[in-house]
């Protein structure tokens, strides 16, 4: 499936943000909510990406857009097919080669009919109604306003906005809640088959079980950074397959795996010194892991993790 | 909610609303220390008291307040608002040729700084951080916190006197007769109290716009029509307006009552005769009948203004229409 041939669509290195936090007074100060990241995903691939609430998912995906509020500041590189994705590129490339799926539907305008904003600046009304056809959505709907629309329409909406465009890299933001299990999987294979038509698709999820059937890689984020990106078959096996604790733990939570919860909560972005961000609710940690100034993505076994003690 | 029934509730507000503005009018002339006597009665044309006597008589001075007011409500019921103690005309009379006079300046200046203060709303906002952005606000910020009669003052100083080019006062030519007048000198004079009521409208409509287009240019559905290719003006064009214009028109329509209080200022420095002056001279000579009906029109008036606001919510707002059609 994947060309390796070619640049990967999307290659993301060392990618940090912050925002410029302007507390009371004129005092400011710097938040750092994604830290060094390293990510590719290549044409044919569906990479998911996992990981609780707050851990910078959708920042993420805002960054590669260029769509982040004005006091985010960006360092670190990203490439699109190997160009260096600068703002003009960006403003260049967003919905024609870059779509994105927002996270929810206060991302659509309220007070248009969800037709001609699925059709957007590019799109035509035949290529609106192909899509409705394919996500059965009745024709009637492009007639309706968002607050008109069920969840699971308002999803189907949201991810038809992406699908009409063609672009060659999708993001899709949670692209699933809300939606019957049928119309999920519907869903899902419909990114599938866009991946095997040779596009490239980020898909951030809180359902790790759906991404089993249809991802090929999975990168767990926990706060602001990558701690693992291991194929998806080491996910399904699961336990020593997969190399970073956190991802066995977030395994291990899963209902067919003994549903065992994690224990403590994800430190808030201000909050993190040095070390290993996942240091105050592991078993395996050491003084190595707390000193280390940063602890950089190796490779061990075919995947990345971010573990001084990895195997 | 069922268009009819709100029409209906919104009528019954109406009619309470006009109600109070008369007892209101009523009680205050009652408490006022004015007697209308001594202000109709001056210095160049001393009356004997036979004729003082007759005069009251004719006026109903010495009925007692609520046998006047009586008289007058049934009166009204019959679509006569009485005479003018001062013009001793019909007070329909003097409130049609006046309140055209005031309906074209208020007509003019609503138009110009809605227009106006909506477009520098916009810009304001689409250029925020920026200085055009500083500019707009502080100018804004400034003339809202001018008087009108001031800024009238400031414009009857700079266009009337320094400059010369428009007159100094009253709605028509002096000494012209009222036949003779053209729409063209009415225009002429028109021009500098319209100019300042515009002036001091523009400031609260352009910043309530502005506040409001950043609103939407912060909102996600703007984020994601960035994400989906649009610029900035794409935006304020498929999104902004769309989302600011009710709010703008609602606002639009309910600052009527304020544009009608700020053309009897304007009206005032500039000696136009409008329904603002004669409801100041109703005032100033206690003319009862008078400042009834300036006090029903101009509350009738009001009342439309809002009506009209409240109305137009439905046409542009679907989550109304679609809740309304579908009950
Ligand atoms: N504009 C902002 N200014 C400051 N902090 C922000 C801003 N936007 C997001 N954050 C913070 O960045 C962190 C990551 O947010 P993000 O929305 O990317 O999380 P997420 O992984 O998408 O979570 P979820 O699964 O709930 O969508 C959060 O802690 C959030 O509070
Ligand atoms: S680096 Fe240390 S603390 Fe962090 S996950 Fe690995 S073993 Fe645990
Ligand atoms: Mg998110």
């Amino acid at each position: 499936m994947a060309n390796h041939d070619t640049a990967p669509v999307l290659d993301i290195q060392n990618l940090s943000v912050k925002f410029r936090m302007y507390d009371k007074g004129l005092r400011q100060s710097e938040l750092q909510v994604i830290s060094d990241i390293n990510l590719n995903i290549k044409a044919g691939e569906i990479v998911a990406v996992a990981g609780s609430s707050g851990s910078g998912k959708s920042l993420l995906a805002h960054a590669v857009l260029g769509i982040l509020p004005k006091n985010a500041m960006v360092s670190g590189s990203m490439k699109y097919c190997g160009t260096e994705l600068t703002p003009a590129v960006q403003a260049d490339l967003r919905g024609r080669d870059i779509a994105l799926v927002p996270q929810s539907v206060s991302y659509l305008d309220p007070l248009k009919k969800v037709g001609p904003q699925v059709q957007g600046l590019y799109g035509t009304k035949e290529q609106q109604s192909q899509v409705f056809n394919r996500f059965e959505l009745a024709e009637e709907t492009a007639e309706k306003y968002p607050f008109q629309l069920s969840g699971g329409m308002a999803r189907r909406i949201l991810v038809s906005t992406a699908v009409i465009s063609n672009a060659k890299l999708i993001i899709a933001d949670e692209p699933t809640p809300g939606l019957n299990p049928e119309i999920a999987e519907t869903t899902m294979k419909i990114f599938r088959d866009l991946a095997d038509e040779g596009k490239a698709v980020m898909l951030i999820t809180h359902d790790i079980d759906l991404a089993f059937l249809f991802a090929d890689r999975i990168a767990v984020f926990y706060a602001g950074t990558t701690v693992e990106i291991a194929p998806v078959a080491d996910f399904i096996r699961g336990g020593d397959a997969l190399r970073h604790p956190y991802s066995r733990a977030l395994w291990n939570a899963l209902p067919q795996n003994g549903f065992k919860p994690i224990a403590g909560g994800q430190p808030y972005a201000g909050n993190l010194q040095g070390g290993c961000p996942y240091a105050a609710r592991c078993s395996h940690c050491s003084t190595e892991c707390t000193t280390a100034k940063t602890i950089k993505m190796q490779t061990v076994r075919g995947g990345e993790v971010r573990c001084c003690h990895a195997t | 909610m069922h268009l009819a029934a709100y029409i209906g509730r919104t009528l019954i507000r109406g009619v309470g609303l006009l109600v109070a503005v008369v007892l209101v009018t009523f009680v205050l002339v009652q408490a006022s220390p004015i007697d209308p006597m001594e202000a109709y009665v001056t210095a160049e044309n001393p009356v004997s008291q036979e004729q003082r006597d007759a005069i009251a008589a004719y006026w109903g001075l010495n009925d007692p307040p609520l046998e006047r007011l009586e008289k007058w409500v049934s009166a009204l019921a019959h679509g006569d608002m009485g005479t003018s103690m001062y013009y001793r005309q019909p007070v329909t009379e003097v409130i049609r040729v006046h309140f055209m006079n005031s309906l074209m300046l208020m007509a003019v200046a609503w138009i110009l700084s809605g227009f106006f203060g909506f477009v520098l709303g916009v810009v304001a906002a689409a250029y925020q951080h920026t200085r055009v952005d500083k500019f707009i606000k502080v100018y804004c910020l400034l003339i809202a916190s001018a008087p009108t009669f001031w800024i009238g003052l400031l414009i009857l100083m700079v266009f009337a006197v320094w400059l010369g080019w428009f007159p100094l006062a009253l709605g028509t030519p002096i000494g012209k007769e009222a036949a003779a007048v053209t729409l063209g000198d009415r225009l002429y004079h028109l021009v500098l109290p319209a100019l300042t009521l515009s002036v001091t409208g523009i400031s609260q409509i352009a910043l309530h716009t502005r506040q409001k287009l950043i609103d939407v240019l912060n909102s996600d559905y703007a984020v994601f029509a960035a994400a989906r290719g649009e610029t900035k003006w794409q935006i304020v064009y498929h999104h902004g307006l769309r989302n600011i214009l009710l709010p703008a028109v609602t606002l639009q329509f309910g600052s009527i009552s304020e544009l009608f209080g700020g053309s009897v200022l304007a009206e005032t420095v500039f000696s136009y005769t409008g329904l603002g002056y004669v409801a100041v001279v109703a005032g100033t000579k206690l003319d009862l009948p008078l400042l009834l009906g300036i006090a029903l029109c101009s509350g009738f008036f009001v009342f439309v203004g809002n009506l009209t606001a409240n109305l137009l919510y439905p046409l542009i707002d679907p989550q109304i229409r679609e809740g309304m059609t579908h009950e």
